[in-house]
């Protein structure tokens, strides 16, 4: 496991933020660690991951995509089966529980998908925060089902007009929000991204999910996975089932990005793929960028992968290869949604879609003896005008 | 290099507050840029300073975010801001150079530190640099002579101000408001007290920003800080293709 020096990991992560925030951020790596060491929170973070979000998680045989791909092993690591329908409520609950603990009553968040803001919105609603969620025009229109959802949950759904209007410009707003009004409010990153300690604390509070699938997979005949695959987006999820698995060097590490068109076409939002080191959000990291430092509109069907930046530890796991990355395009994720749910009867959301299609590519070149684990990071449902747009 | 004013002298308030004009690089147009600069470089003004785009201006506004997009699509880059910054160097103002740290990343931080004390830059802010990120790009720019320009804001405890000015060089630069850059009806209450508490620490003149727009502003930080920054208020002027001097004027006329 790698544990960040000064808030970097090898070269990256670090704090580029207006000086107004330094003292935030400050505050939030005192209460955080204050928070980890206090067994009173971690029972308290317990009760709720089981009885509010619905954890353990289940480990699933996925036998007739299996059998589709020539017999090596699949498993899923069950993610779409939280409380309102991802991953992401994994952070949101561990964050309000620290908003709590320093006394904030407002909490901001940024949103792509919608999956993050839902479930802001969701722990916002459960522990009485006021809430606002940033969220870009262009996936407020793909996403409108997420966009009701954070209403009817009591959010303010602030519409994000400026460059690209999807999730790197809902970050950015969501940042001068919380430069503003940093005295009473707490911004809920929702990926290990931005500055230091948001990569180190997400990323501790998303590892439950490799923790429990290490111990389930390991239950079920002793061994470990061949390999294990998660989409990358900021990477949360990722580095969430990635990080119990670190140290077992026989276990193949794969993330897999979004190649929207092709990686070629420059239409895509591979930063570690087809990136190079800059600033984005706070740290250093791969980023999309051209040669003068600008960040470089991105694209992608998914909305949750559309980020032109990456979390600091996936740059670190990068360059020192522990962990390989690869890309995805649209269409292999469309054509996997749809295999997933017709084989399944599971219908994934688009981003661990770019996950399913790899694991089918590398399941052929296993063969039957392979074993495969994805992290299935949410589901489908608020995916069904995408897919059937294609 | 720089045969001009340096910055702790230009900035440094003679019973009188000293004005810092603040313009985007390549807004509202490349050419028209030049002409912008150089009427503000002459118009009575202690320093300008001049915007390097970026995409992504954490710490910026509506208004400067959008003259920087508006540049941006202009087809500006690091290096003609570079070369605007020269033009405008010859009138004698000090020029700052303001920006964020990526652009800085993506042209390689050295050769940018060396060309912009070719072009006669006295000095560099970057707001999304803290102090303590600041090595080794800080000491890049030092070793090509230019005046490093930290900032300070309400939030900022008192053990990290004593870093923020020891790094600092030229001016300090003490953010007003605890938010982004743009316009505000008032500048807010503990104003003086947190300008008094900077002038404590450090010997360098201090200069407010933020949210100062009208000359009402500076009539209150007259006495109480060295220098002022105006940015939006005069970028909204140049947007609506209105000469910015005439707002200058009327500012200078408070600052004494």
């Amino acid at each position: 496991m790698s544990h960040p020096e000064h808030g970097r990991f090898g070269a990256y992560g670090g704090q580029y933020v207006p000086e107004t925030l330094m003292a935030a951020l400050g505050e939030l790596e005192d209460v955080w660690h204050e928070a980890k060491a206090d067994t009173q929170f971690q029972l308290e973070l317990a009760g709720h991951r089981r009885a509010f979000v619905g954890r353990p998680t289940p480990l699933y045989a996925a036998t007739r995509l299996s059998a589709h791909f020539g017999g090596a092993h699949i498993h899923f690591k069950r993610e779409d089966l939280c409380h309102t329908g991802a991953h992401k409520l994994n952070n949101a609950v561990g964050q309000a529980l620290l908003a709590l603990r320093m006394g904030k009553k407002r909490i901001i968040a940024e949103t792509g998908a919608g999956q993050h803001g839902v479930a802001v919105a969701t722990v916002c609603a459960r522990f009485g925060f006021e809430c606002a969620v940033y969220m870009g025009t262009e996936d407020m229109r793909r996403q409108s089902m997420n966009v009701r959802r954070m209403k009817l949950l009591g959010a303010e759904v602030v519409e994000v007009t400026a460059g690209t209007k999807t999730l790197k410009d809902a970050t950015s707003e969501a940042i001068r929000d919380w430069v503003t009004n940093v005295g009473t409010t707490h911004y809920i990153i929702g990926s290990v991204v931005g500055p230091h300690p948001y990569p180190e604390m997400v990323r501790d509070l998303q590892r439950v999910i490799g923790d429990e699938a290490r111990e389930q997979y390991l239950s079920v005949d002793g061994k470990l996975p061949d390999a294990i695959i998660a989409c990358v987006g900021g990477g949360s999820n990722a580095i969430g089932m990635f990080t119990a698995f670190l140290d077992d060097k026989d276990v193949a590490l794969i993330g897999v990005e979004a190649a929207g068109e092709g990686v070629r076409t420059g239409r895509h939002a591979a930063s570690l793929v087809g990136g190079r080191p800059g600033v984005l959000h706070g740290s250093y990291s791969y980023v999309l960028q051209d040669g003068d430092g600008q960040i470089l509109p991105t694209h992608s069907i998914s909305a949750g992968l559309d980020y032109p930046g990456v979390g600091p530890e996936h740059s670190f796991l990068r360059d020192s290869e522990r962990v390989q990355y690869v890309a995805v395009t649209d269409k292999d994720a469309v054509a996997a949604f749809k295999l997933c749910t017709r084989l399944e009867g599971i219908m994934p959301a688009l981003e661990p879609s770019h996950a399913l299609h790899h694991a089918g590519v590398m399941a052929r070149e296993f063969g039957p003896g392979g074993r495969i684990l994805i992290c299935l990071s949410g589901r489908g449902d608020k995916d069904m005008d995408s897919v059937e747009g294609v | 290099m720089s045969e001009g004013l340096r910055l702790e002298t230009a900035l440094k308030a003679d019973g009188d507050l000293k004005l810092v004009a603040y313009m985007m690089g390549g807004h509202p147009n490349r050419k028209k840029s030049v002409e912008v600069g150089r009427r503000l470089a002459t118009s009575g003004i202690a320093a300008l300073e001049i915007g390097i785009p970026h995409s992504d201006p954490l710490a910026d506004g509506p208004v400067i975010q959008r003259a920087g997009q508006v540049a941006l699509e202009h087809g500006m880059t690091v290096e003609a801001c570079l070369e605007l910054a020269s033009a405008i160097a010859k009138e004698g103002t000090p020029i700052v150079l303001m920006t964020y740290i990526n652009p800085i990343l993506a042209y390689d931080p050295r050769k940018f530190a060396a060309e912009a004390a070719q072009a006669g830059v006295t000095g560099v802010i970057v707001p999304d640099l803290p102090v303590e990120e600041s090595e080794p790009v800080a000491g890049w720019l030092r070793a090509a002579s230019l005046d490093t320009v930290f900032m300070v804001s309400p939030t900022t405890s008192l053990q990290r101000l004593q870093s923020i000015c020891d790094h600092s060089s030229g001016f300090v630069y003490c953010v007003t408001v605890t938010g982004i850059t743009g316009a505000r009806k008032e500048l807010p209450e503990g104003m003086p007290e947190l300008m008094q508490k900077v002038r404590n620490h450090t010997p360098l003149p201090v200069a407010a920003g933020f949210g100062i727009s009208r000359p009402e502003h500076l009539k209150a930080l007259l006495g109480v800080a060295d220098a002022a920054v105006v940015g939006s208020a005069i970028v909204a002027e140049i947007d609506k293709g209105r000469d910015p001097v005439v707002l200058v004027k009327e500012l200078l006329k408070a600052c004494r």
